[in-house]
């Protein structure tokens, strides 16, 4: 199985770029979905998808593949969009984002679309699936790993302190978690609907390895998914920096564009920023 | 078929398959700090390696055990019937509905769990995992009756809740007859045609004692060990439907979207005759002993003989 895509950085930024047009392009045409958490962790789904992944689109569910899962599933237009890069979906797929009997779900949904690892929609739970995943590729004694997306937001969900706990009980060292601290919510900024303080902190007195990052320069992202591979002996935990909403001005930092699709002129503008 | 002596718990049945599964290393077994009182302890014992403690955190256990599903183990992960409940939406969305094939044990359910109280009597656990789709949902009558499940569950393409109770009741099964049990159908246990009584876990015995008691004054019922309420054997319902023309129910569990709710929903769409249904009425419980509460409760063989004798009046 081939690991990432052998693309260099300008590349990768490149691919970015496309990518943050497909998610903005989804959402457009669904007249729904979640744009912001999308662009927000767009460079990191990149950097895994593009220099790190295992996997293979002839054989999505191949045994040894490493495991991807996005917990905040909401933020699936973004999933898509490297899912696309990457050759597990057309462009004939892109547009069936939201709509009936499509692969691309609401929310990414293993049942229905390819290379999607995990069915999410209830926030909290993708740090636990991704540690299941990883004890039995230990027992397994497999190489493969599983890395897991959680939204910042998402952290006020008790179960994932339930998994941050069991990860280190249980030493497991192929389990890499990405959060994606854009500091917006549903309602609101995340300070103002639960304030959560120095997250970093949080995780690495459970015991975790943590490394903090701006998660939107390719080169720190890419840097990052190097250094958590390399920490075996117990979970490692990526905190990125980002701004929801990234690469569109008026979407930029705006809990508004959380969930909600942009009008006609809001996308012209935005196609013609993202280039 | 000849009553067997003795009596068993189901929740020692679910430990002893977990045991008689020790040499496939596709089993794991997952467990949230209550291995002992729902008998993974014993799998625990023999094989560390494949036991997965989670602690007192039944929410990510369920996704653990999904995550390892997918990656071809075959997860039997247990704790109290009303503690899995806290974990619902986790087996909804990250169990069913992918179809993930999970095995989860709920222990400790009705309200025969007695001294601890109302607080750990599941006596929804049955309703509540029956509207999942995907879903299969056994509650095995005694310890024997749950192994053979439990062992036939390691070969089934769907997850399932299967709910075992603490306390021993005699035993409706032998080792050798226990071969007749198969996931999805009921078992015959008395053969009449007066009326038939459709009976779960632990009120299959009562369903057996009233049997006798009817018999006396001349009422032949059939008994059913309708272990399985979902997928719900139909064919059986059918089948009774024509030849007794009355139900009752049997369940330690409310009256409320369980066995009576799952086989009224059934013959009113389909062959509709008389039914009465014995469980809990919509009530929590509360401490006691097992006998107690099943009197308090009006869950014994004499409530059921009540409910026939009703239910035939109504024919």
């Amino acid at each position: 199985m081939q690991r990432g895509m052998g693309l260099d950085i300008s590349e990768l930024e490149a691919m970015a770029l496309r990518c943050r047009r497909n998610i903005v392009k989804m959402v457009y045409n669904a007249g729904a979905g979640h744009p912001g958490g999308s662009l927000s962790a767009i460079d990191m789904l990149v950097g895994l998808y593009g220099h790190r992944l295992r996997v293979d689109t002839a054989s999505p569910k191949s045994a040894d593949r490493d495991r991807f899962i996005m917990s905040k599933g909401h933020a699936s237009p973004g999933v898509y969009a490297v899912l696309h890069e990457r050759g597990f979906l057309t462009d004939s797929d892109l547009t069936t984002f939201r709509k009936l009997g499509g692969p691309c779900q609401g929310h990414v949904d293993m049942k229905w679309c390819p290379g999607v690892d995990f069915s999410a929609g209830s926030l909290g739970m993708g740090l636990s699936f991704g540690i299941g995943c990883g004890i039995a590729a230990k027992l397994d004694a497999s190489e493969r790993t599983a890395w897991v997306m959680l939204g910042d937001g998402e952290l006020q969900e008790g179960q994932v302190w339930e998994g941050v706990m069991a990860a280190v009980h249980h030493e497991i060292g192929n389990v890499k978690v990405i959060v994606d601290r854009n500091g917006i919510q549903n309602d609101d900024f995340c300070e103002a609907q639960m304030r959560m303080f120095d997250v970093s902190e949080k995780f690495a007195s459970f015991g975790w390895a943590v490394m903090e990052i701006d998660g939107h320069n390719m080169e720190e992202v890419v840097n990052a998914i190097d250094w958590a591979d390399n920490v075996s002996d117990g979970p490692a935990c990526i905190v990125m920096h980002t701004v929801k909403g990234k690469g569109v001005s008026f979407m930029e930092n705006n809990p508004k564009f959380h969930g909600a699709a942009p009008s006609e002129d809001q996308f012209q503008l935005a196609m013609e920023e993202l280039i | 078929m000849s009553a067997p002596s003795g009596g068993g718990a189901s929740r020692d049945g679910y430990g002893a398959a977990l045991l008689q599964m020790l040499d496939d290393d596709r089993v794991v077994v997952l467990e949230a700090d209550l291995g002992k009182s729902t008998k993974s302890c014993l799998f625990r014992a023999e094989k560390p390696s494949h036991t997965v403690s989670l602690g007192i955190a039944e929410q990510n256990m369920m996704l653990v055990a999904a995550g390892m599903a997918t990656s071809n183990y075959i997860p039997f992960a247990s704790t109290f019937a009303i503690f899995s409940e806290r974990a619902f939406e986790q087996i909804r969305n990250g169990i069913a509905r992918p179809n993930i094939v999970v095995h989860l044990c709920g222990s400790h359910g009705g309200i025969h769990t007695g001294t601890d109280g109302s607080s750990a009597q599941s006596i929804e656990d049955l309703a509540i995992y029956r509207t999942l789709p995907n879903m299969t949902v056994i509650h095995p009558c005694d310890d024997i009756s749950a192994r053979e499940l439990t062992l036939q569950l390691r070969g089934h393409d769907c997850p399932s809740y299967m709910r075992t109770a603490r306390n021993k009741v005699p035993r409706a099964y032998t080792d050798e007859s226990a071969g007749q049990l198969k996931i999805g159908h009921g078992v015959v246990h008395r053969d009449g045609s007066d009326v038939a009584i459709l009976a779960c876990g632990v009120m299959l015995n009562e369903a057996l004692i009233a049997c006798e008691l009817l018999e006396k004054e001349g009422i032949h019922a059939t008994v059913v060990d309708m272990h399985t309420i979902k997928p719900l054997d139909c064919n059986l319902i059918d089948e009774l439907s024509e030849r007794c023309g009355a139900f009752v129910t049997a369940e330690d569990h409310s009256v409320i979207g369980g066995l009576g709710g799952a086989v009224s929903e059934y013959i009113v769409s389909n062959k509709p005759v008389p039914l009465e249904k014995v469980g809990v009425q919509d009530r929590f419980g509360e401490s006691g002993g097992s006998d107690e509460l099943m009197q308090l409760m009006g869950l014994k063989s004499t409530d059921i003989v009540t409910a026939a004798k009703r239910v035939i009046h109504r024919k």
